[in-house]
C-alpha cells in the first residue's frame, strides 16, 4: 500500500499558556505528510519543527497510541476525535485529510473539563463521578470461585459492549449541553446487567448522578450526538437503561 | 556480604508458599492504619496493590504520570489472562502453567517465584469476576478459554480483544471504592523521579508535578515500584508513548540490583513499521494466532513482486505458500512462544522472503479460518483488532492477509527482587513488569497480566506485612530530613543540567537515534561485535546528547519536552547496562539470541552450564563498572532440557 503525500497543510492551533492565560489560535504551516502517518505523529513532525525554530511546542495528551487507555482528545474541524468514525484521535491518520486542507485542532469544550495548556484538560471530573459509586464493593480475596454464578451469553455481550469506555470525554465535548449522561451510563449499565453488579446497582446510580450534576455537566437532551462521536459506539440504549436504574433507586427511597 | 538472598521458603514446591504465608509477621489493624505505603504506577499491579493494601488498612499514597490511574498501559494488553482452573477439563493444573512458564522463559525463572504464580492465578480470575469484568462467556453461561502460545492447553480468559482494559477497570474500580474511603490518595500527573533512603531503607519519593512543574518530597514506611517497562528503550516500541524506566533506574543507582536487563521480549505480530516518522508500533493480539496461519511465499520471485507491489497476495496458489512455523514447528505451528516466532519471521525476511515494500513484513492469514468458521464468528472474536488494523493500514483484514513484523514488546527484566518482591534497598519494593522475577528469558501470551494482578493482590499485600510487622514503631516519615533535601537537590539539579544545555537538538532526536543502535545491535539478533559497537556507539551519542540537547519551554510548569528529556538521559544509562549484560551472557536463551550459540538446525542454543544463573548488576557510581553478581537458578522439580516445540 503507498499513501499518498499531503504537500501542505495549514494547521490553526488553540494554543494557551496555562489554566489562569488568556488562549487563542495560531497558524502554521507543514509539508510532505504521508497519509500513512497519524494524526498525532503529524503533531510530532510539527512540534519537531517549532523546537528546531526554538518555539514552545505545542502540548496535547496522549499516550498509548493505540485507541485504548483514553488519554488522547482533540476536536478536529469541529469533530471529536476527527473526521473519522469510530476512532480516537491517534488512529485517525493523514489519508482522511486532503492536500492544502486547513485543519483547525481545539481542546475539548466544557466547563467541567478546564483547559490546563494549550490542548490538554482537566478530566478530573470523570474520576469523582467514579470514585461515587461506579465499582462493585469487593474486598480482595473471598470471593466466590469465577463459574459459581452463570452469566446468560448476551448480558455478558451487552455488559462488555457498555465497558469499551474509554473515558475520553468526547461525549461530553461533543454534546451541547456537556452532559456526563453517556459516560455515566456506561459504567452504570455495565454494571447493573451482571450478576455481581446487581446488587447495589440502585445505590450506585443514585450516587453517580448525584456527583455528576454536582461537577457541573449538563442535562441530557436526546439529540443522540454523543454516540455517534463515541469512539467505542458505546449506544445511547445505556443512557435508557441509567434512566430506568435511576428512577427505580428513586421508587426504592 | 552477599546481598543476593532470595529467600526462597524452605519445604516442597507446593509447601512453600504456604509454609512462608504461615510464618511471616503480619501488623495488627490498629497499627495498619499508622503506616504509610507509596505505590508508583497504577497499572494492574500497582493499581491492584494499592487497592488491596488499603483494603487491609494501610494508608496507601499511588503515583501516575497520567491524568488518570485507568491510563496505564496494562490498558492495551489485549489478548488475555492465564489461570490454572482446568475448565476444559483438557488436563491443565499448578503443575502444567508453572512447568510451561519455566519451559516458556527458556529456564531462566525461579522455580518457586514461579510456582506460587501458578497457584494463585485461580484467584485473580475469581476476583475479577466479582468485580463485573465481562469475560467471554458460553451460551451455558461459564467463562470461556481461548489458547495461547508456548501452552498445550486452554487456560486463557478474555473479554473480546480488550482483556488488560477490562481487567484494568475492575482493578481501578477498587482504586476508587478505596479513594472515596480515604484510604488511597492518588497523586495524578506526577512523576517520581528518585527514591529517598535513609538509614539504608526506603523512606520515600521525589515526584515532578507535571501540571506545575514544582519537585515536591513525599515519606512513607515503604516503596513498591510497579512502573511496568522499559521497552521503549528502542524508541519504537508497543509501551506507550510516557513508559520508562526513569524511578526504577533512580532506585538502581540508590543501590536496588537490576536483573538481567538484557532480557527483552520482541512481540511477532505486530503491524510493521511504515516510515521513519512513526512514532510507536501498534501490537496485533497474539489470540490471532490461533485462528491465523503465518506465511510467505515459497519462491523468491514472487517475494521480490510482492514487495514492488505488482503481485496480491491472494493470487499466490496454497502450494506456493510455505507456513514456516507450521513447517519447522509441527508440535505447536503458529502457537510457538513469541521468541521463537519472531525469530522465524526475522530469518525469513532477512533471507529475502520479505512481503511489502519494505521485506520486513510476513503474511497473518485468516482465510482459512473464515473458510471453515464464516466470517461472523471470526469478527466475533476479533473484530476490534480487524478494526484497529484496517484504519491503521487501509487494508481490510478479511479480504486480504494481515501483514506483520515482529517488534518491541514487554521486558522480562528489571529490578531484582527476592521471593519477598523486595529489592536490594530494605522496605522498597518491585511488582509487576517492573520486576525481573517470573518470566525468565522470554514471557508467555497473557502471562503479564497474571503476574502484575498476582503481585498485586495476592503476593506483596502479605509479604510486605512482614516488613512492615518491624516497623510499626517508626513514626510517621516527615520529608526535612537531609536525605530528602539531598534527593530534591539532585533532582532539580539534573533536569536543570539537561534544560540549561541550550543546545539545537530535541530529546525525541536523540531517542529515536539511541533506538536504532539498539534495534540494529542489541535487538533480535545479537553477536559480541555488535554489542561493542553498541556499547561505542551509546556512549558518543550520550555525549553529544549532553552537549546539544535542546529543551523548550519553562522550567517550573507544564513541559513535555523536560519530561521527556529526563527520561531519555536515564534511556541512555540503561541502555549501556542492557548492552553490557547481553555481552556478558554469550549463551541464546528466550528472547536473548546470540548469533555466536546456535544449533545446527539454526534453533537458539542454551550452556546451562555457564549461564543457570540470574544476573543482578550492582551500579558503583558514574564512573566505575558495574559489579555483577550471580544468583544460580536451581532446578528441582524439572527436568532441565533444550527447548523444543517441533
Amino acid at each position: 500500500m503507498s499513501d499518498k503525500i499531503l504537500k501542505e497543510l495549514t494547521l490553526k492551533i488553540w494554543r494557551q499558556q496555562n489554566a489562569k492565560a488568556k488562549g487563542g489560535f495560531e497558524t502554521y504551516k507543514i509539508r510532505d505528510v504521508s497519509g500513512g502517518t497519524s494524526f498525532l505523529e503529524m503533531l510530532d513532525i510539527l512540534n519537531e519543527q517549532l523546537v528546531s525554530e526554538n518555539k514552545e511546542p505545542v502540548a496535547f495528551d496522549h499516550d498509548c497510541r493505540e485507541g485504548i487507555c483514553g488519554m488522547c482528545s482533540l476536536f478536529i474541524n469541529g469533530r471529536a476525535h476527527g473526521p473519522d468514525d469510530e476512532v480516537t484521535t491517534c488512529q485517525l491518520h493523514m489519508r482522511r485529510f486532503r492536500d492544502g486542507e486547513t485543519i483547525t485542532v481545539e481542546p475539548w469544550r466544557s466547563g467541567a473539563f478546564p483547559v490546563i495548556k494549550d490542548l490538554i484538560v482537566d478530566r478530573k471530573a470523570f474520576e469523582k463521578i467514579l470514585q461515587a459509586g461506579g465499582y462493585v464493593s469487593v474486598t480482595t480475596g473471598g470471593v466466590p470461585d469465577g463459574n459459581a454464578i452463570p452469566v446468560a451469553n448476551e448480558k455478558a455481550e451487552e455488559a462488555m459492549d457498555a465497558a469499551a469506555c474509554i473515558g475520553c470525554g468526547a461525549c461530553v465535548a461533543t454534546c451541547k449541553n456537556s452532559s456526563a449522561m453517556l459516560f455515566v451510563s456506561a459504567k452504570v449499565s455495565q454494571l447493573a446487567l451482571l450478576p455481581q453488579g446487581k446488587v447495589e446497582a440502585a445505590r450506585r446510580a443514585r450516587a453517580m448522578v448525584a456527583t455528576m450534576d454536582e461537577l457541573g455537566f449538563g442535562n441530557c437532551t436526546n439529540t443522540g450526538a454523543c454516540e455517534s462521536e463515541c469512539p467505542k459506539k458505546i449506544s445511547v440504549e445505556h443512557i435508557a437503561r441509567l434512566n430506568r436504574e435511576y428512577l427505580k433507586a428513586k421508587l426504592q427511597e | 556480604m552477599n546481598k543476593l538472598n532470595a529467600k526462597i521458603p524452605e519445604g516442597s514446591l507446593g509447601e512453600k508458599w504456604s509454609n512462608h504465608k504461615a510464618h511471616i509477621g503480619v501488623v495488627s489493624p490498629a497499627n495498619k492504619r499508622k503506616l504509610d505505603v507509596i505505590v508508583v504506577g497504577t497499572g494492574l499491579a500497582g493499581g491492584s496493590a494499592a487497592a488491596s493494601l488499603a483494603e487491609l488498612g494501610y494508608n496507601v499514597l499511588s503515583f501516575c504520570y497520567q491524568d488518570s490511574p485507568r491510563r496505564a498501559h496494562s490498558i492495551a494488553a489485549q489478548g488475555g489472562i492465564n489461570a490454572a482452573k482446568n475448565y476444559q477439563n483438557d488436563n491443565d493444573s499448578v503443575y502444567r502453567l508453572f512447568y510451561e512458564t519455566i519451559k516458556g522463559g527458556d529456564y531462566r525463572a525461579r522455580e518457586a517465584n514461579v510456582y506460587r504464580l501458578a497457584e494463585v492465578s485461580g484467584a485473580i480470575i475469581d476476583q475479577c469476576v466479582a468485580q463485573g469484568v465481562p469475560f467471554a462467556r458460553d451460551y451455558g453461561g461459564l467463562l470461556d478459554n481461548r489458547s495461547f502460545g508456548g501452552a498445550l492447553v486452554s487456560r486463557t480468559f478474555y473479554a473480546r480483544g480488550q482483556t488488560g482494559q477490562q481487567l484494568l477497570l475492575g482493578c481501578y474500580g477498587a482504586l476508587n471504592r478505596q479513594i472515596k474511603n480515604g484510604g488511597v490518595k492518588v497523586y495524578s500527573r506526577h512523576e517520581v523521579l528518585d527514591i529517598v533512603v535513609i538509614d539504608g531503607k526506603a523512606r520515600g519519593v521525589i515526584a515532578r508535578d507535571l501540571v506545575t512543574g514544582k519537585i515536591e518530597r513525599f515519606g512513607a514506611h515503604a516503596v513498591v515500584l510497579a512502573t511496568g517497562g522499559y521497552g521503549n528503550v528502542f524508541f519504537l516500541s508497543t509501551n506507550a508513548m510516557g513508559c520508562n524506566v526513569s524511578a526504577a533506574w533512580q532506585a538502581y543507582k540508590r543501590g536496588a540490583f537490576f536483573g538481567n536487563p538484557c532480557f527483552v521480549q520482541i512481540h511477532p505480530t505486530c503491524i510493521p513499521v511504515h516510515g521513519d516518522q512513526q512514532s510507536k508500533l501498534t501490537l496485533m493480539s497474539e489470540s490471532l494466532r490461533n485462528d491465523g496461519r503465518v506465511w510467505v511465499p515459497k519462491k523468491k520471485e514472487d517475494a521480490e513482486k510482492l514487495q514492488a507491489g505488482t503481485l496480491a497476495p491472494n493470487d499466490i496458489p496454497d502450494a506456493e505458500r510455505d507456513f514456516y512455523l507450521e513447517r519447522r514447528y509441527p508440535a505447536f505451528g503458529n502457537l510457538v512462544p513469541r521468541d521463537v516466532a519472531s525469530r522465524a519471521a526475522k530469518e525469513r525476511c532477512d533471507a529475502g522472503f520479505g512481503v511489502n515494500n519494505t521485506g520486513k513484513a510476513v503474511f497473518l492469514d485468516f482465510k482459512y479460518a473464515i473458510d471453515r468458521l464464516g466470517e461472523e464468528t471470526i469478527r466475533k472474536r476479533y473484530g476490534n483488532l480487524f478494526q484497529m488494523y484496517e484504519k491503521i493500514t487501509a487494508v481490510n483484514p478479511y479480504k486480504n492477509p494481515m501483514m506483520i513484523y515482529p517488534a518491541i514488546h514487554y521486558s522480562m527484566g528489571g529490578l531484582w527482587v527476592d521471593y519477598n518482591l523486595m529489592t536490594t534497598i530494605p522496605g522498597l519494593y518491585a511488582i509487576g513488569e517492573c520486576n525481573f522475577s517470573d518470566h525468565g528469558a522470554n514471557r508467555l501470551g497473557a502471562s503479564a497480566l497474571m503476574q502484575g494482578l498476582a503481585d498485586g493482590y495476592f503476593i506483596l499485600p502479605y509479604t510486605i506485612g512482614d516488613y512492615l510487622a518491624k516497623e510499626i514503631q517508626t513514626p510517621r516519615v516527615k520529608t526535612d530530613a537531609p536525605e530528602f533535601e539531598e534527593a530534591e537537590n539532585r533532582v532539580t539539579g539534573r533536569l536543570r543540567a539537561l534544560y540549561d544545555i541550550k543546545g539545537t537538538k530535541s530529546p525525541d532526536h536523540f531517542h529515536k537515534h539511541l533506538g536504532h543502535v539498539m534495534w540494529d545491535h542489541v535487538g533480535m539478533a545479537r553477536d559480541a561485535a555488535g554489542l561493542k559497537e553498541a556499547l561505542r556507539a551509546i556512549e558518543e551519542l550520550k555525549k553529544e546528547f549532553y552537549r546539544d540537547l535542546r529543551v523548550t519551554g519553562d522550567f517550573t510548569a507544564m513541559n513535555n519536552e523536560l519530561e521527556k528529556a529526563g527520561r531519555v538521559a536515564d534511556f541512555f544509562e540503561l541502555a549501556s547496562l542492557m548492552t553490557r549484560d547481553a555481552l556478558e551472557r554469550a549463551e541464546s536463551c528466550g528472547g536473548h539470541f546470540r548469533l555466536e550459540s546456535v544449533t545446527e538446525e539454526g534453533e537458539a542454543r542454551r550452556d546451562d552450564d555457564l549461564f543457570r544463573f540470574v544476573a543482578a548488576w550492582e551500579y558503583k557510581g558514574e564512573e566505575a563498572e558495574p559489579a555483577l553478581h550471580k544468583e544460580a537458578l536451581a532446578y528441582e522439580n524439572i527436568q532441565i532440557a533444550q527447548r523444543s516445540y517441533k
